[in-house]
């Protein structure tokens, strides 16, 4: 017989996956995505010190981003 | 007289953004509350939601206070990182609604959903422990998105009190009606308001994550009506691209 695990480990386990569901979901790649549309703003404007691409490329990674996700799921509608 | 426009085009999607997903939020909380108290009673079913509210509140109180003494660009950062996957989910759902791919939200079939499950369960004590419970999560999961919109939002535009405001006028605004409209809480037009949000969302996300990073925006806080056109723009196009291929999916429509 199992033992119930202690308040905190629920807590913080629940906490944990409030965040995972909240943030990733069943749309893992706009995740990603985030991540990476901050990573490359990031190296172009802190490392590269470009302002005009970083303002151009922010809004349109994202748009790729959505276009890409609403595909995937429009695709396995399909299926 | 640059500055001003500035400053209003900024407060206005703060506004809009707060008022249309604590809207939108409020309608789910109250959907569930209602199936609550029209199945096992009101007693426990405001009990449960008073103390999710109680709950919330001390959230606010805790957190609000402590993002305060965050570094404004790291919190933006953070906050437009969050808002940006959120807000991409959102239109993401909003355009798949609308053109047809995933089933529209249905406040009356949650409603009977949420009386089916409670109707199974037969024993109704004075104190209901089942009513309470549904009373609670229902309230305390979709405020919970309300608190974190409310206070990314807020605290990033360093207009936590305006966000505050906001959200109890369109929480109060949806109650009134609800109580007013009892169970018809399917009439609210809930996919264009979520379309509306998911673009308010992204815009604001898009944003601050270039403030996060430095990013001198032209126009500064009015290069957020850009975005908003923006991404309205491409919702609408998305939308117009995916419909006509409905027809060849036919009845293979998600939930």
């Amino acid at each position: 017989m199992s033992e119930r695990p202690p308040l905190a480990v629920r807590l913080v386990k629940g906490f944990a996956m409030f965040w995972w569901d909240f943030l990733v979901g069943d749309t893992p790649e706009l995740f990603a995505a985030a991540l990476a549309i901050i990573g490359a703003v990031a190296l172009l404007r802190i490392v590269l010190q470009e302002n005009a691409l970083a303002v151009a490329l922010l809004p349109l990674l994202a748009v790729i981003a959505l276009a890409v996700s609403v595909r995937r799921a429009q695709r396995s509608a399909r299926k | 007289m640059f500055a001003a426009t500035s400053v209003s085009s900024g407060v206005i999607v703060l506004v809009g953004a707060v008022f249309l997903a604590c809207a939108v939020e409020m309608v789910e909380a109250l959907t569930i509350v209602l199936a609550v108290g029209h199945t096992r009673g009101w007693r426990s079913a405001f009990e449960g939601t008073i103390v999710a509210l109680l709950a919330l509140a001390a959230l606010v109180g805790a957190f609000g206070p402590a993002l305060v003494h965050i570094p404004l660009s790291v919190l933006r950062l953070v906050v437009g990182g969050v808002l940006l996957i959120f807000g991409m989910q959102w239109l993401r759902k909003a355009i798949l609604r609308s053109s047809g791919l995933k089933a529209m939200h249905d406040e009356d079939a949650i409603y009977k959903e949420t009386v089916a499950e409670l109707e199974a369960i037969n024993s109704r004590p004075d104190r209901d422990r089942i009513a309470f419970v549904m009373a609670f999560k229902g309230v305390f999961l979709e405020g919970l998105e309300v608190v974190i919109t409310v206070l990314t939002l807020g605290t990033s535009a360093h207009r936590l009190g305006l966000a505050v405001i906001t959200a109890g006028v369109a929480i109060v605004l949806v109650g009134v009606t609800g109580a007013i409209v009892a169970k018809q809480l399917s009439s609210v037009p809930e996919n264009a308001m979520k379309m509306g949000v998911g673009i308010l969302l992204v815009s604001y996300g898009t944003f601050w994550v270039g403030e996060g990073l430095k990013v001198n925006w032209p126009a500064n806080d009015g290069a957020l009506v850009g975005l908003v056109c923006l991404y309205a723009i491409v919702s609408w196009l998305l939308i117009a691209l995916i419909r006509p291929r409905r027809a060849l999916v036919g009845s293979e429509v998600s939930a």
